[in-house]
């Protein structure tokens, strides 16, 4: 069975977990901004936590079903609607032939995930699913989704198999967002005043943030003796201080390499907040050490698993 | 011993910092590293880059503070000199026309005539120190001085994938069509970058690369095999 786009929206595409081992030839690592938000999706649905799913941005599509299945929709709330009616979020949704799903604009929240039970039937182009949209491969054609576009299922799957399953909304995004940061790797760029702005002042999310990184307004980062540096690795959350003093996070669609220096980097588990941050909302960056970072890692592990063994235990129940 | 530095990346990585000088031996000494680094469990992956090498770990698989004793005994471990065979990429460049919208500028800027500037070009092994910025894009050391030119005031929006350019220091092949300042000297028409194979990326950091030139009739006709010749 297929999925078939009506009107896509501004931005979606296909998205996993990511495209891990290139990043020495020089490419990104993509997938999801929001893996978290991606994974719930897919175990709403019963799919292995890291499967392909959409990911739309600021504004959802509108898409019809040729046959049975179980869709799951996680991240900012774009007030979902079946055949006009409003459906939950984060909640598994049975859908059948002629259905017509739609979504609106968000009011809060930048980014939300559709999972299909089964997955979409595409190829994997070195190792993932994901859509980079700079070297054109991945998920769908290598591109972000248009109208008529016909996306393959790999199974017609019903709610009876995959059983009801849903879990409290973790969408209450707030417009003002605290980062905790663990500094490094060029901390020692920046003064020691530089290094307190940037720790207490607040930062406005630019308009001209995207997929490859998060653009920040507000105070520059005073430094010592200029931001270049021999070009070096960028990781995902890297907070780099171009010249101009304000700070890029770096995300999903980032290059591999880069020539300024970084301030400090967003731990793992607050990319979440950061993929969800929208134009106009204030950061706060907070400086923790390492344990912090995953003791708060190893509280979204568990939390991921015991949903996943929650629902399969529900379907043990109900046989 | 190397005064080898680690500096924090955040939770799930690190860079190990050779030196902050760019020279051949620190960049073998990363490039042994980075091949011997897929043997540590809980290693993703690595990005080897100038001076140093970036480290993708699993914090649950293996502590830092574990890791960075594995990678410290790692490089206690590279001796001098037991270098393996060099790698040498032979990339046919066109330098005629359309395909070199900026050898004018180039010529005035350096003082040489085209044909000097090919001559130069073409006649050095360039090292791979490492890729970035664009999926196989090959940040190349060794370009003769005498070609070295400024980037241009304002970047191309656009520049065609197998466009070789000339920025500052430096020489390079624009892999897939991208923005970019560099003046441009020439095309090739080898698919540096084909997701279809095997190995996306024809080369890799380490190797090096050797320009020569072809007519556009030789552009047009080339049938898509690169000789790659190994040298000591």
């Amino acid at each position: 069975m297929n999925i078939t786009v009506i009107s896509p929206g501004p931005l979606s595409t296909v998205q996993d977990a990511g495209r891990f081992g290139y990043m020495n030839t020089g490419f990104s690592p993509g997938g999801a901004m929001d893996t978290y938000s991606m994974r719930i999706a897919n175990l709403l649905v019963g799919n292995a936590p890291e499967d392909g799913v959409i990911e739309m941005t600021l504004m959802g599509m509108s898409v019809s079903f040729d046959g049975t299945s179980v869709i799951a929709l996680t991240g900012a709330d774009m007030s979902p609607k079946l055949n006009g009616a409003e459906i939950p979020m984060y909640t598994a949704v049975e859908v059948k032939n002629g259905d017509t799903l739609s979504l609106g604009f968000s009011t809060v929240g930048m980014r939300t995930y559709l999972a299909v039970a089964g997955g979409f039937d595409l190829p994997l182009v070195m190792g993932s699913m994901s859509t980079n949209l700079k070297c054109a491969i991945g998920g769908f054609n290598g591109r972000k989704l248009q109208a008529g576009d016909v996306i393959p299922l790999r199974h017609s799957i019903s709610l009876s198999v995959i059983g009801r399953r849903s879990v409290t909304p973790k969408n209450d995004y707030k417009n003002e967002i605290k980062l905790r940061v663990i500094l490094g790797p060029q901390d020692d760029y920046f003064t020691d005043s530089g290094i307190k702005d940037f720790l207490s002042s607040e930062y406005k999310v630019s308009g001209k943030s995207d997929r490859m990184g998060i653009r920040l307004e507000g105070e520059a980062v005073e430094n010592k003796n200029g931001v270049d540096i021999i070009s070096d690795g960028i990781a995902t959350g890297s907070v780099q201080i171009p010249s101009s003093g304000t700070p890029i996070i770096m995300m999903a669609d980032r290059q591999t390499t880069g020539g300024y220096a970084k301030i400090a980097t967003v731990i793992s588990s607050d990319l979440k907040l950061i993929a969800q941050a929208r134009a106009g909302d204030r950061i706060k960056f907070e400086a923790v050490n390492e344990k912090t970072a995953l003791k708060a890692i190893r509280k979204e592990k568990r939390e991921l698993a015991f949903m996943q063994y929650r629902f399969n235990f529900a379907i043990y129940k109900e046989k | 011993m190397d005064d080898i530095k680690f500096l924090s990346c955040g939770d799930s990585a690190v860079t190990v910092e050779f030196s902050k000088e760019i020279n051949e031996e620190t960049n073998k000494k990363i490039r042994f590293l980075a091949s011997n680094l897929s043997k540590i469990k809980g290693v993703f992956e690595s990005v080897p880059t100038f001076c140093s090498i970036t480290v993708y770990f699993d914090p649950f698989v293996i502590s830092k503070a574990r890791l960075e004793k594995k990678i410290l005994r790692c490089i206690s471990s590279y001796t001098e000199g037991n270098d393996s065979k060099k790698r040498i990429f032979l990339i046919p460049v066109c330098y005629e026309g359309d395909f070199a919208p900026d050898m004018e500028d180039v010529c005035s800027l350096t003082g040489l005539c085209r044909d000097e500037v090919i001559k130069i070009h073409t006649s050095t092994d360039y090292l791979i120190y490492m890729l970035g910025f664009l999926p196989g894009f090959p940040y190349l050391g060794g370009m003769d001085k005498r070609i070295e030119c400024p980037r241009l005031d304002t970047p191309r929006t656009l520049i065609p994938e197998g466009a070789v350019g000339i920025g500052g220091k430096q020489t390079g092949i624009y892999p897939l069509a991208s923005p970019g300042g560099w003046r441009l000297i020439g095309r090739t028409p080898v698919k540096v970058y084909d997701p279809t194979r095997d190995e996306p990326i024809l080369y890799k950091a380490g190797d090096c690369i050797r320009f020569y030139p072809i007519t556009s009739a030789e552009f047009e006709a080339f049938d898509g095999r690169v000789e790659v010749k190994e040298e000591m």
